[in-house]
């Protein structure tokens, strides 16, 4: 599935909620979370999967290295996440393109968008470094979700569970900080 | 100095069946005329990224030796993930360097400060708990089963020099058809 239409301001999302995010996540059956931390999702997302320590959590130095271990990870029947910043998508480009889209591998990514407004959708954004990440993944052919309020958190599962049946890459753009 | 096909025969007296590796580029050639096998894991994606498939493969199947066979170049181009791998600590990780000074695969051009730089001196750094270093081919040969029976991550550079000329045919490493093979022996 591509992305949803995104004609005019959408009304203000209802606050997402971390815990929520976590629960499908889990329901997904991720086993890794690989991240590089983002300050979108590091409270509501990162701190409490730490503390939870199941789905585990590896941390990595540089978000195309995560890249690899989540097709290595793939390649073993094990799904993993990658939790980073749109700013570490941007910068793993080449890694996504030969691995994820190129090898068709199930890579998911949760992407925190660095600096977005939450009344605008992404494309709207008045930030440069916001409003290109969905033209880059239409170019890129790869599927992606608005993940903007508490109504979106259940396209995360199906989203997860899709990629992997059909052995290609998504990305959950999260929109807003989650509680 | 070893050459590079002298050493990894050495080191293929050593694998088993069970094991996975993950060879990258002039050191994949030089592996494939030696240990052609299903669970070689060939198809990194992007230069530098074997460790990282590495490490997800080493978490996914604990139960199985997981031997990367990196280069100098290709490390350098992913150095956090000597990092991160020492952070996740697979005890079944096994990464080895072929630390021959040069981009070989992209026309032999030297790796920068290569007269200096310290491959086993990053991964002690970087927390791998055990780390060594192998110019001579005769104790290479006397030692590489004992490194392959700690426990990891394991890191050793192996000082080599070129086999010689390789048929370099990129579809050998990630064509669809390898790529299928080796997901469908991993799957067994």
């Amino acid at each position: 599935m591509r992305a949803q239409e995104h004609d005019g301001p959408q009304a203000p999302p209802v606050r997402l909620s971390g815990t929520s995010i976590i629960r499908e996540i889990t329901a997904s059956g991720v086993e890794f979370v690989v991240s590089v931390p983002d300050i979108t999702t590091s409270e509501g997302l990162l701190r409490p999967l730490v503390r939870a320590g199941t789905p585990r959590v590896i941390r990595v130095c540089k978000e195309d290295e995560g890249i690899g271990i989540c097709a290595g990870l793939a390649h073993c029947g094990k799904r993993a996440l990658l939790l980073i910043q749109q700013t570490g998508m941007l910068d793993s480009i080449n890694a996504i393109r030969g691995v994820a889209v190129e090898y068709e591998l199930p890579i998911c990514m949760m992407v925190g968008l660095l600096q977005k407004e939450p009344h605008l959708r992404p494309r709207q954004s008045q930030r440069y470094g916001v409003r290109i990440v969905e033209p880059i993944l239409d170019a890129m052919g790869i599927a992606y979700h608005e993940i903007e309020g508490e109504p979106d958190v259940a396209k995360i599962r199906s989203a997860i569970d899709d990629a992997y049946a059909d052995s290609r890459p998504v990305v959950l753009l999260i929109g807003q900080t989650p509680s | 100095m070893m050459k590079n096909d002298d050493c990894l025969r050495a080191l293929a007296r050593h694998v088993t069946d069970e094991d996975i590796v993950v060879p990258v580029y002039t050191a994949a050639f030089d592996w494939l005329a030696i240990r052609p096998h299903p669970l070689n894991y060939l198809a990194h994606g992007a230069m530098g990224l074997a460790s990282s498939h590495a490490l997800g493969l080493a978490l996914g199947r604990p139960d199985r030796r997981v031997i990367v066979l990196d280069g100098d170049g290709s490390l350098l181009m992913n150095l956090g993930s000597l990092v991160s791998i020492a952070e996740a600590a697979p005890r079944n990780l096994f990464h080895f360097v072929c630390e021959n000074g040069t981009y070989e695969a992209n026309g032999g051009h030297p790796i920068p400060n290569r007269a200096n730089v310290d491959f086993a001196g990053f991964a002690r750094s970087a927390g791998y708990p055990a780390v060594h270093i192998f110019s001579d081919l005769k104790i290479f040969e006397q030692q590489v089963a004992a490194v392959l029976s700690e426990d990891g991550p394991v890191f050793a550079t192996l000082k080599v020099t070129p086999s010689g000329p390789q048929n370099r045919d990129y579809s050998r490493l990630h064509g669809a058809d390898v790529r299928a093979a080796t997901k469908a022996a991993l799957a067994r």
